[in-house]
């Protein structure tokens, strides 16, 4: 059974043309998928159906033995906190916060998570070059390192799937190879699903399957 | 709940200026009908307590209010006199006319300090002409001791044939009372006539030295030294001239011993053309319904000013968390509960709403420790 399945997945925003469907889409434990397209494809929409912050107008995704579909808001909230990790692309940091307390921000709100969040961030944030700006504000930082500390929050709980908005849009191309090296090493080792959204071809041969959007595209 | 409000802290933290604008406003707008209710409340007591303790006054007829605050607070300087003979046998006369150093100088009987129940605490009562003792605020905030000496003040200062300055001898401080009589100068009576100029002393006037001479009045030239200070080597020299009943006296504190005698002397100047009689109690009951109606009205202004204030609060929390709604849908995206955010936002207002009340605390506080010295500066 794959770890994440996407089924007959369908999908429209009111009152737009694009439509996206996803007949089938299926990715293993320790496996790792580069979602690649153009502007306005619909990548950030899929993953957002994936992760259960936009629900499916058909279809079903399931993550695990868990189909989002029939998770109440609460649960689907309380399991995404649990199980996935998330990249945004705008990165969804709070300027008012420091790094440290930007990374533990989700799980300060569920004990489930923060003791691992805790453990793991040291080490996390020497692997994204990050430990000397760990007590300052999001404010002070620049782009590239807005967007580590985004992809520290997202891994600081060890999640079961991750999933990344480009997650290299504001790197340099070497720390760029770096962070993707980080996300896909910490993938195959923890035998988790990551799943990353991009349009930086020279990052593709890296992952072990890529998925074009013009193939969802109705 | 710690996350929520260590998150609704740092956001209030963060926006300092904001949040300490804010909460002043509100702390402001809490504080004001509660400082002007502690103000006008010492006001009430303070005023009643000082009127309660005087049972009557006689003063020249005229204004009734300006007659009691005279007599109780020395506040009023050109209130009309009456001779000293239309007083009342057995009242303590009072003169307030002249300042020295800023405060007014009330000539007046050794009785009055017994009245009011006034002690030395240091130095001793005043025993001769010339000289005076101090309220206990006065000498502690102008540094004066006994032994020293204090001048009284022109009333005018380009009017050469006016009063002259008088340097009084300081023989005492008086002990706090809490009262005006803390920020007076206290004199003998014939002292304070001495400042008006109703007596002098001076050198012996020598044969060349007079310019006219009728028999009741001798009018000499300037090379006669009239004394600005008595001292005891001078002191003989000092004299009045005409009859002192008829000088004039501010007004006299009336203490009857029965009800009767009280009515009997409010029955004797009622009638009277050029004096007038009051119950400081009574005057003082009449002036402070004033202030309380003074005070509704001042406390509804307030209020409703307290009721915009508190509708603008709400609005600008609202706008803000309105501004705030893609901050708030992150937090959501990355798993915190809507229960939880809502916690936030009401921690942020609670922070603003407890800074409120400390700054409102703060101020009713200063009210309250500062009512005495503000009623004091009002009178």
């Amino acid at each position: 059974m794959p770890a994440l399945s996407v089924t007959d997945l369908a999908f429209s925003y009111r009152g737009e043309g694009f439509r996206l469907c996803v007949p089938s889409l299926a990715v293993e434990s320790g496996t790792t998928l580069a979602l690649a397209g153009a502007s306005g494809g619909g990548k950030t929409t899929l993953l957002r159906l994936m992760t259960g912050l936009l629900p499916p107008q058909a279809g079903r995704v399931c993550l695990g033995e868990q189909n989002l579909s029939g998770l109440n808001r609460e649960s689907l909230r309380a399991f995404r906190l649990r199980h996935i990790g998330l990249v945004f692309q705008d990165f969804a940091l709070l300027d008012y916060l420091t790094v440290e307390e930007n990374i533990l921000l989700p799980h300060q709100f569920s004990r489930d998570t923060l003791s691992s969040a805790r453990r793991n961030l040291p080490a996390l944030l020497e692997r994204l070059q990050m430990e000397r700006y760990r007590a300052k504000t999001v404010s002070q930082l620049s782009q590239g390192e807005r967007q580590r500390v985004a992809i520290a929050r997202a891994m600081a709980h060890e999640p079961r799937f991750l999933f990344a908005d480009e997650p290299t849009a504001s790197l340099d191309p070497a720390r760029g190879r770096i962070v993707t090296d980080l996300l896909i090493d910490d993938a195959r080792r923890r035998q988790s699903v990551l799943i990353v959204v991009t349009h930086d071809h020279a990052l593709l041969p890296r992952f072990d399957q890529t998925r074009r959007m013009e193939e969802f595209a109705a | 709940m710690n996350a929520a409000l260590s998150l609704a802290l740092r956001y209030v933290l963060r926006h300092r200026v904001q949040s300490v604008l804010l909460a002043a406003a509100l702390g402001l707008v809490l504080a004001l009908p509660l400082a002007l209710r502690v103000l006008v409340r010492h006001a009430q007591a303070e005023l009643r307590a000082r009127a309660a303790s005087t049972p009557q006054i006689v003063g020249a007829k005229g204004s009734a209010l300006d007659l009691m605050m005279t007599a109780l607070y020395f506040k009023k300087e050109n209130l009309s006199s009456l001779p000293l003979k239309e007083m009342p046998e057995g009242g303590i006369p009072l003169h307030v006319r002249f300042h020295a150093q800023g405060a007014p100088v009330v000539g007046t009987a050794l009785e009055y300090f017994s009245f009011r129940g006034l002690r030395l605490a240091s130095g001793r009562q005043i025993s001769r002409l010339g000289d005076c003792v101090l309220g206990a605020r006065l000498a502690h905030e102008r540094g004066v001791r006994p032994g020293d000496a204090i001048f009284s003040t022109p009333e005018q200062t380009f009017d050469i044939a006016g009063a002259y300055p008088l340097k009084m001898r300081v023989t005492g401080v008086l002990a706090a009372s809490g009262t005006p009589d803390d920020d007076a100068v206290f004199c003998d009576l014939k002292t304070a006539w001495l400042i008006e100029g109703r007596a002098h002393g001076h050198d012996d006037v020598k044969g060349d030295e007079v310019l006219q001479n009728n028999g009741n009045n001798t009018v000499a030239n300037a090379a006669v030294r009239l004394f600005q200070e008595v001292t005891d080597k001078n002191l003989n020299t000092f004299h009045f001239h005409g009859d002192v009943g008829d000088y004039p006296v501010s007004a006299a504190i009336l203490i009857p011993p029965d009800a009767k005698t009280e009515a009997l002397l409010a029955g004797q100047f009622a009638r009277s053309k050029t004096a007038q009689l009051i119950r400081p109690r009574d005057d003082m009951e009449s002036l402070l319904t004033q202030l309380v109606r003074l005070e509704g009205f001042a406390t509804t202004m307030l209020l409703i000013t307290a009721a915009a204030a508190l509708f603008v609060s709400t609005l600008v929390f609202a706008l803000s968390f309105r501004l705030r709604r893609r901050e708030f849908g992150t937090l959501e995206d990355i798993g915190v509960s809507r229960v939880s955010l809502a916690t936030v936002k009401l921690l942020e207002i609670l922070l603003i709403a407890a800074f409120a009340t400390g700054i409102a605390v703060v101020l009713y506080a200063t009210a309250l420790w500062s009512a005495p010295a503000l009623l004091r500066m009002a009178l």
